[in-house]
């Protein structure tokens, strides 16, 4: 199979056989990579972030059953934890997703994140480029939901959603803890609970004191699990979609996207060919046993590696 | 290279008994795997998820002997229509005695009776997965 050839085309089979080639780092899927990049740009992505059990994974089989509405073609990339201990994952995200497993234009995937802190995957990014060649228009991210570190998701989104949900000062909290920089939308989900109008009130509230940009944040309610404010919710990612293009603000964030990923992959490639280097010949070994003899510090030994490397072509 | 075996997991049908489905989870991503499991599903949703995620095994289980054997043979008629013989298939919990062939004449590959060590599953899929 002509794999870059039948993502073009669209074909189910061989989107899901380049995710696997991706995760999997093998060498094939840099080629696939560079054949399809021209070929992206046109899917729109959407972030669905918060913390776990508030409900992202219900919001998100919604969000697609109203977007087939609209005609959208929709690929889900929803990630969940990999056990640190053992590198497993269970990952049940699709659980929720259920209403939209045989419709011909959906696609879900799930993945672990492998290692990767910040609520993604090391692959989650080019995954969406796969979705966005093979004609996905909306690639909707499902992030892990740990709290409070998950910024990577504003960085690859064109759309980022923070959920939460009322009581507990939780929204409160999710904002405080440095959240403000990353939603577009605000939404509070299972407002049939009590309190959902003071959570929005509160967030509201503190939205008065965010650094004012032109895109104005709103905070909607949700119930996800009987479908009430999905249309909303929508017309306002769409919404968002039209302030980016207007405001020339879809390029910005897409260099934003791209100086992160060119960033890390240049620093990984870096690390992995100095890891290379000094383990090939036992040179590591060595001048480990010379920092704990005491003959040599950690700083210097590191100074000293950096200094004989020689240039990486 | 980094490969990490997938396997996706599922409850057959409407059979509710789900502790087994549990325990089988737990032991597989302990024992390093990616489980994707699916809940309650019919075999056309089964199928389609292991095309959309790729997975190497797909395990099945019911405890529910009177539909069990019927559900896993409509489960491998759409596995072969959509070309995903490659995967290997297993299947835990209950079927009539009878029918225990069966299921391997069906192309099951394995079967996990009630008792089954789930140690012996996890290292069963590790030693069968297709390269
Ligand atoms: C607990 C239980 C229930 C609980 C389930 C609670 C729950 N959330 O799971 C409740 C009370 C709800 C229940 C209901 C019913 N039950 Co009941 N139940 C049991 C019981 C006592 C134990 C099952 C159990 O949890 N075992 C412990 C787990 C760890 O073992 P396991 O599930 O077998 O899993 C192991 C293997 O089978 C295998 N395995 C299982 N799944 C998978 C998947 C994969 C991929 C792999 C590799 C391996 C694998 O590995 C596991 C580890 O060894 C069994 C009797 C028995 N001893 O099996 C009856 C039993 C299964 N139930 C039975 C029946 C008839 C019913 C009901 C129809 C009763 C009724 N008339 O209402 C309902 C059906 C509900 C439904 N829609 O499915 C019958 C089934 C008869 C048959 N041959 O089909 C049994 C055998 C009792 C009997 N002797 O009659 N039940
Ligand atoms: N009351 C209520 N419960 C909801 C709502 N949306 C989702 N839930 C429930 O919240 C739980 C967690 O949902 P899930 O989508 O898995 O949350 P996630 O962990 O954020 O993905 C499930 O039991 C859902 O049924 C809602 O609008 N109202
Ligand atoms: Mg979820």
């Amino acid at each position: 199979m002509d794999i870059a050839k039948e993502v073009l085309n669209g074909n189910k089979r061989a989107v899901s056989r380049m995710i696997t080639l991706i995760e999997n780092k093998d060498p094939v899927a840099k080629e696939i990579i560079n054949e399809l990049y021209p070929h992206t740009g046109s899917g729109k992505i959407v972030g669905i972030t918060g913390p776990p059990g508030v409900g992202k994974s219900t919001l998100v089989d919604q969000m697609i059953k109203e977007w087939r509405k609209r005609d959208k073609k929709i690929a889900v990339v929803a990630i969940d934890p990999t056990s640190p201990f053992h590198g497993g994952a269970i990952l049940g995200d699709r659980i929720r997703m259920q209403d939209n497993f045989l419709d011909e234009n959906v696609f879900i995937r799930s993945m672990g994140t492998r290692g990767a802190y910040g609520g993604l995957s090391k692959s989650t990014g080019e995954a969406v480029n796969v979705f966005d060649a093979a004609g996905y228009d909306i690639i909707l991210i499902e992030t892990v939901g740990a709290g409070q570190v998950e910024v990577d998701i504003a960085k690859l989104a064109h759309t980022t959603t923070v959920v939460v949900v009322p009581g507990l000062g939780d929204a409160i909290q999710t904002m405080k803890a440095g959240m403000f920089e990353i939603p577009d939308i605000i939404v509070v989900n299972k407002a049939d609970l009590t309190g959902a109008d003071d959570a929005v009130m509160e967030l509201e509230l503190m939205l008065a004191w965010a650094p004012k940009i032109e895109w104005k944040m709103s905070v909607l309610k949700t119930i996800a699990l009987e479908n009430d404010g999905i249309e909303e919710l929508l017309d306002e990612v769409e919404r968002h979609w039209k302030y980016l293009e207007e405001t020339g603000m879809l390029y910005k964030r897409e260099e934003t996207r791209y100086e992160e990923e060119l960033v890390d992959l240049v620093t990984e490639n870096i690390k992995e060919s100095v890891l290379k280097e000094i383990k090939s010949n036992g040179k590591l070994d060595m001048i480990v046993k010379k920092i704990v003899s005491r003959k040599i510090t950690p700083y210097t030994a590191a100074d000293e590696i950096l200094a004989g490397l020689k240039p990486n072509k | 290279m980094e490969r990490k075996i997938r396997v996706l997991t599922a409850k057959l049908g409407f059979d509710m008994h789900n502790r087994g489905m549990s325990v089988v989870n737990r032991a597989l991503r302990d024992g390093g795997t990616e489980v994707v499991y699916i809940g309650n599903q019919f075999p056309e949703g089964i199928a389609e998820t292991a095309l959309q995620e790729d997975v190497d095994v797909i395990g099945i289980s019911s405890l529910n002997s009177a539909s069990s054997l019927e559900l896993m043979e409509r489960v491998m008629g759409i596995i072969k229509k959509k070309h995903l013989e490659d995967k290997l298939v297993i299947f835990g919990g209950i079927v009539l005695p009878d029918d225990v062939p069966k299921l391997k004449e069906m192309g099951v590959n394995e079967y996990f009776p009630p008792g089954s060590n789930v140690d012996s599953i996890v290292s069963y899929i590790k030693e069968n997965v297709p390269q």
